[in-house]
C-alpha cells in the first residue's frame, strides 16, 4: 500500500546522469556503521557549505544521499516518513534489511517514469548485527563491508579493499576514514572542505564533523 | 415511517433525520465502554476490556491505538471499521509531517477523522463508520488535548468524556466528580468513572496514560489493582460515613 508519491518533473534543470563529485564513505564496523559525506553541495555555479546528506530515518538505521539536491532531500524525507509509519502500525521497527529493499522498491518503482537521481548508503544495526547497503540511482541493491559513491571510489576503494578488517572499533573506523580522506586530499580534483560523519549504534545516532584540513595521518 | 427513509444514507427523513447515521450510533452504543479524562500533565484513556474467550491471544486485541507518538485514541463499536480509520489517520500523520515538517495537533487529526465520517454519511452506496472515537493527545506547543468524533462526523473538544456502553452513566459521573487534576489524581479518576458501569475487578478495564514527550504507557495488571482496591476501600469508607451521620439524625 502506498504512502504519499511525490511526482519529480524530470525535465527542466536535470541531467539523466548523476552528479558524481560528492563523496559518500560506509564501512560496517563491530557494533556499528559509519557513514561519511562531504558537506557542500553544488549546482550551476552555486554552493551550499553546510548540507546534510544523512537522514536518520528512525534510531537505529540512517540513510545517506548524493546525487541531485532536490531529489535526495524529498526522497530522503519520503523514505524516513514510511520508516516511522511502518513501526506505529505495526508497533515493531522496520528491520535494516526491510528498510534496505523498501528503499531500493521506491527507486525501482519511480525509475521508468520519475527517477530519483541519487545514489545512497543505508546504514543500521539490528539485533544480529550491523549492516551496510549499497544503492545507486538505477535501482540496485548490495550489502556489503564498507561502499563508497561518487568519483572518489576510484581513489578510495584501493584503500578500503587494504586496510577494512571485520571487526573494527569505532576509533579504527575513524582512522580508516581518515586514511580515505587523505587519498582524497592528495589526488582528488576536488578539494572536500568538511565531512559530516554519523555512526549509527544500537544506543542511537552520533554526529561528528571531520574538517579535512585537520586530518592527518 | 421509518422504513421508507432508513435504507440510503443520502436520504433524509421528512422530520430531518439521517436514520443510517443513528442505526450507526446505535452499534456505537453496542460497543465496550471506553473513557477519556484530561489531566494538567497527563491523559489518561480507560477500556473496559471485553470478555476474552480463553483461546484466543488477549493481546492482539487492541482497543487503544497509537496514531504518532505524541496521539492515541480509542473507540467504541466496529471493530473492523476502526481498523480502517485509524489506518487512514496514519497515514496522513506522516503525510503531514512530510509536506509541513511539524507534528499534526490533536484538533487537526480529529478534524481529518471526523471529515472522513462525514464524506460517508454523504456518498451513494457506503455506510457510515460504526464508531465514535476519543482522540487524545499533546500538541506540538506542549497543550492536552482530548477530542471525540462520532458517525455523524461531528467533533468536539471535552474535559473528559466516555463511549460506548453506559456511556451516559460515565459521562454522568465525571460531570459531578471531575477536576483538573495531575498525575494519579487523573488515573484515579479514569479508573473510579470505568469501575461505575463495568464489572468489579481490574482485569476487567485497560488503562494507558500519555505523558507530554513519552510514548503511551499501558498500566500493567498489578497495578490498576492497586488502585482499584483503593478506589473501593474509599467508597466502602464513604459508605460507612454516610450511614454514621444517617444514624445520629
Amino acid at each position: 500500500q502506498m504512502c504519499i508519491r511525490d511526482s519529480i518533473n524530470a525535465e527542466y534543470g536535470t541531467k539523466d546522469f548523476v552528479n558524481n563529485m560528492e563523496t559518500a564513505i560506509g564501512i560496517k564496523l563491530k557494533d556499528a556503521v559509519l557513514i561519511a559525506v562531504n558537506t557542500d553541495c553544488f549546482r550551476s555555479i552555486v554552493k551550499l557549505n553546510d548540507a546534510d546528506k544523512i537522514k536518520e530515518l528512525d534510531r537505529t538505521k540512517i540513510l545517506a544521499a548524493v546525487g541531485e539536491h532536490g531529489d535526495r532531500e524529498a526522497f530522503c524525507e519520503y523514505i524516513q516518513k514510511n520508516v516511522s509509519l511502518y513501526a506505529i502500525r505495526n508497533n515493531l521497527a522496520l528491520s535494516t534489511q526491510g528498510a534496505a529493499n523498501f528503499t531500493r522498491h521506491e527507486l525501482a518503482h519511480a525509475l521508468r517514469s520519475g527517477p530519483y537521481n541519487v545514489n545512497l548508503l543505508l546504514g543500521g544495526v539490528d539485533e544480529d548485527g550491523p549492516s551496510l547497503y549499497f544503492m545507486d540511482y538505477l535501482a540496485s541493491l548490495n550489502k556489503l563491508n564498507f561502499a563508497v559513491h561518487g568519483y572518489s571510489s576510484n581513489f578510495i576503494l584501493s584503500t578500503l579493499d587494504k586496510y577494512y578488517k571485520e571487526g573494527l572499533s569505532v576509533e579504527e573506523g575513524f582512522h580508516l576514514l581518515r586514511l580515505c580522506i587523505n587519498e582524497l586530499k592528495k589526488r582528488f580534483l576536488v578539494r572536500n572542505v568538511a565531512f559530516l560523519v554519523k555512526v549509527v549504534t544500537v544506543a542511537g545516532v552520533s554526529v561528528t564533523t571531520l574538517n579535512v584540513e585537520d586530518v592527518q595521518v | 415511517m421509518s422504513s421508507r427513509y432508513d435504507r440510503a444514507i443520502t436520504v433524509f427523513s421528512p422530520d430531518g433525520h439521517l436514520f443510517q447515521v443513528e442505526y450507526a450510533l446505535e452499534a456505537v452504543r453496542k460497543g465496550a465502554t471506553a473513557v477519556a479524562v484530561r489531566g494538567k500533565d497527563v491523559i489518561v484513556l480507560g477500556v473496559e476490556k471485553k470478555s476474552v474467550v480463553s483461546l484466543q491471544e488477549p493481546r492482539t486485541v487492541r482497543k487503544i491505538l497509537k496514531l504518532d507518538d505524541h496521539i492515541c485514541l480509542a473507540f467504541a463499536g466496529l471493530t473492523a471499521d476502526a481498523r480502517v480509520l485509524v489506518n487512514r489517520a496514519r497515514i496522513e500523520c506522516q503525510s503531514y509531517k512530510l509536506t509541513v515538517e511539524d507534528p499534526v495537533s490533536v484538533e487537526y487529526i480529529s478534524r481529518y477523522i471526523a471529515g472522513i465520517q462525514q464524506k460517508y454519511t454523504q456518498s451513494g452506496g457506503v455506510r457510515p463508520f460504526g464508531i465514535s472515537t476519543l482522540i487524545v493527545g499533546y500538541d506540538p506547543d506542549g497543550t492536552p488535548r482530548l477530542y471525540q468524533t462520532d458517525p455523524s462526523g461531528t467533533y468536539s473538544a471535552w474535559k473528559a468524556n466516555a463511549i460506548g456502553r453506559n456511556s451516559k452513566t460515565v459521562r454522568e459521573f465525571l460531570e459531578k466528580a471531575y477536576t483538573e487534576g495531575t498525575g494519579e489524581e487523573t488515573i484515579r479518576l479514569a479508573i473510579k468513572a470505568l469501575l461505575e458501569v463495568v464489572e468489579t475487578g481490574g482485569k476487567t478495564i485497560e488503562i494507558a496514560v500519555l505523558r507530554k514527550g513519552q510514548p503511551l504507557t499501558l498500566l500493567d495488571d498489578k497495578e490498576i489493582e492497586r488502585i482499584v482496591k483503593d478506589v473501593e476501600a474509599e467508597k466502602e469508607k464513604e459508605k460507612q460515613q454516610k450511614i454514621a451521620s444517617g444514624d445520629d439524625k
